[in-house]
């Protein structure tokens, strides 16, 4: 009986897992190595070649650019909402963990509230709060803003090959920054579910000692609190980043289906439902979130075995 | 837990905000913390939600129920529902066999597939939903005429969710009961029925509700597989998408309503099983 079940189990689990995630690699690379680096690093054809010849290689190198954007903007969106979601996960749990207050498990239920929430709703949110016809839309079409950006400059004018110019935009909706709220809105649970019971089960004894010792706030935060909750902290860290580059639903309704707004999972989308580009295309871009994925889940079992291991050489001590 | 001091601490240095005052608390940092958190929160939850709540306000209620009752938006929610429902039920039976198969049986690879039932939870559902849609219909399935490929692409996303809550209590369960009930004579199958399951009903139907709601908003991997078309093969979700490429953001913000009441309610359930298993511990 216990190997027909396990039998059944393993098959489940293959049908399900293994074989989608090996699909994207077969097919990503259903044209050849060579199609499938093209897909990221097309270089420029020479213009002297009449246009009918280099046809397809300025199609490539058009899309490899924009693949290019796209990466580059979930980078970019990514590497802005991981900290601020990781100061308010410390922030938030050091709120809830270390006092009472009335009104706690209410704050606790409001962070939990983008996971039940749909990311389509979330979106939508937002389009309400910034759209034309929004709550705020008059002062959302005319708000200006900058955003960095980061261009290859080679080292030929400088040691420092990445040059940084300030974009002006304007307006919220259908631009990064909508796209940057929205996925501050998804992922910002992450850290703080992950530190408020690693915090509530450390209790405030350390800290108080600490107080008693004479140590400031910030203090007692940076030498008590830090060292004890920087697993926990990675853990939380390493989530929120790979919700923030996987995350589809939300991005798509604010970005509006601009080129310019891409994200990696909106390349993925938009390559496939374009079939000129090949079926390798969208599956070469799958690939890189494939390989995000599996990144994610080796740090999340090595922080989970470093932690395991510091808390039994601790309890030995 | 500890218990509160004999001694109170006065002159806590912390918020004198009348209804949020902190009791006995010594520690620094309670104005800063808390400040930020509510500052941040308010910005990007409290006041979107509240936009969008109050623009479910500003419909009437004549609007509300024409959009919510009209054909398309109804044939959305029972797609959405109905493939939600199926997946549930198709994770919460297999969950349940892969959570016993991983506690209670060692097997070569046992460690690497446990890895695996985490993957849906790592891995971006746009990838899942191109990855299932191409296995599909090189399967020789046509995704525009049925929708069993939503429920498959939805069975993925829900996985490890009746999995992950069943495992822990399995594995914290005492074999005592267990093996006073073999002591007595019942069989394996009879053991299971009335001693072990009970046990974990709990934590299993918590898990099937997650799924079941995780399920119902899913955008990301269903538009892949899913035929798209209003009235037979769009989720809810699209609906909303639709609607809003049309700029009809009272229709939308009408069927998200629902959409967010339904979230809720599941919510509300979940906490409502924990509830009642403290209640019995």
């Amino acid at each position: 009986m216990r190997y027909v079940l396990i039998i059944i189990a393993i098959v489940f689990l293959t049908l399900f897992v293994i074989v989608p995630l090996a699909n994207v690699m077969t097919r990503a690379l259903s044209a050849g190595v060579d199609a499938y680096v093209r897909v990221f690093h097309a270089p420029e054809p020479d213009t002297s070649i009449p246009f009918r010849e280099r046809r397809q290689e300025t199609r490539e190198h058009a899309n490899a650019q924009k693949t290019w954007s796209a990466i580059r903007m979930t980078l970019g969106i990514a590497a802005v909402a991981v900290p601020l979601n990781m100061l308010f996960g410390v922030a938030a749990a050091w709120a809830i963990a270390k006092f009472r207050f009335r009104g706690r498990a209410l704050l606790i239920s409001l962070i939990d509230l983008p996971f039940s929430v749909s990311p389509v709703v979330a979106g939508l949110i937002f389009v309400l709060l910034f759209g034309r016809q929004g709550w705020l839309g008059e002062w959302a079409t005319n708000f200006t803003w900058s955003w960095p950006t980061l261009s290859w400059s080679g080292f030929e004018q400088s040691l420092w090959p990445i040059a940084v110019q300030m974009e002006r935009h304007v307006g919220i909706i259908f631009t990064p920054l909508a796209m940057l709220i929205a996925t501050v809105f998804v992922t910002f649970p992450f850290v703080a579910r992950t530190l408020i019971p690693l915090m509530e089960a450390q209790g405030t004894d350390e800290e108080l000692a600490a107080a008693t010792l004479g140590a400031g706030g910030w203090q007692i935060f940076r030498r008590v609190t830090l060292p004890n909750i920087k697993w926990g902290l990675l853990y939380g860290v390493i989530l929120c980043s790979a919700r923030a580059m996987g995350e589809f639903g939300a991005v798509s309704v604010v970005a509006g289906h601009l080129d310019a707004n891409n994200t990696i999972p909106l390349r993925v989308e938009q390559l496939w439902m374009e079939p000129a580009h090949g079926v390798h295309a969208a599956f070469a871009v799958a690939s890189i979130l494939m390989l995000l994925a599996i990144v994610t889940l080796v740090l999340k079992t090595a922080v989970e075995w470093a932690s395991r291991a510091q808390s039994v050489t601790s309890s030995r001590a | 837990m500890t218990r509160a001091p004999a001694i109170s601490f006065s002159g806590a240095p912390s918020s004198r905000w009348l209804f949020l005052r902190p009791r006995r608390n010594v520690l620094p940092g309670f104005g800063i913390a808390m400040g930020y958190t509510l500052l941040y929160l308010s910005l990007i939850v409290l006041i979107p939600l509240a936009g969008l709540l109050i623009k479910a306000g500003q419909l009437s209620s004549g609007e509300f129920w024409a959009t919510i009752s009209s054909p398309q938006v109804v044939a959305a929610y029972r797609v959405s529902l109905g493939a939600a429902a199926l997946a549930a039920v198709i994770n919460g039976t297999f969950g349940l066999l892969v959570a016993w198969v991983m506690v209670r049986y060692t097997f070569p690879l046992r460690r690497f597939f446990d890895a695996l039932i985490d993957v849906p939870f790592a891995l971006p559902t746009a990838v899942a939903g191109l990855t299932f849609a191409d296995l599909y219909s090189s399967a020789g399935f046509n995704y525009a005429t049925s929708n069993a490929g939503i429920v498959v692409v939805l069975t993925f996303v829900g996985l490890p969710f009746v999995v992950r809550t069943v495992q822990p209590v399995l594995q914290e369960l005492s074999s005592d009961y267990e093996e006073a009930a073999r002591s007595l004579g019942a069989s394996r199958f009879y053991t299971f029925r009335r001693v072990i399951f009970p046990q974990l009903l709990p934590a299993w139907l918590a898990g099937l509700a997650l799924a079941f709601a995780r399920a119902i908003g899913e955008y990301g991997s269903v538009i892949f597989i899913a035929g798209n078309i209003p009235g037979q093969s769009q989720i809810a979700p699209m609906q909303i998408v639709t609607k809003l490429d049309d700029f009809r953001y009272a229709e939308a913000t009408a069927i998200a309503v629902v959409l967010l009441a339904i979230s809720l309610t599941i919510l509300l359930a979940i906490n409502g099983i924990e509830w009642w298993t403290r209640r019995r511990m």
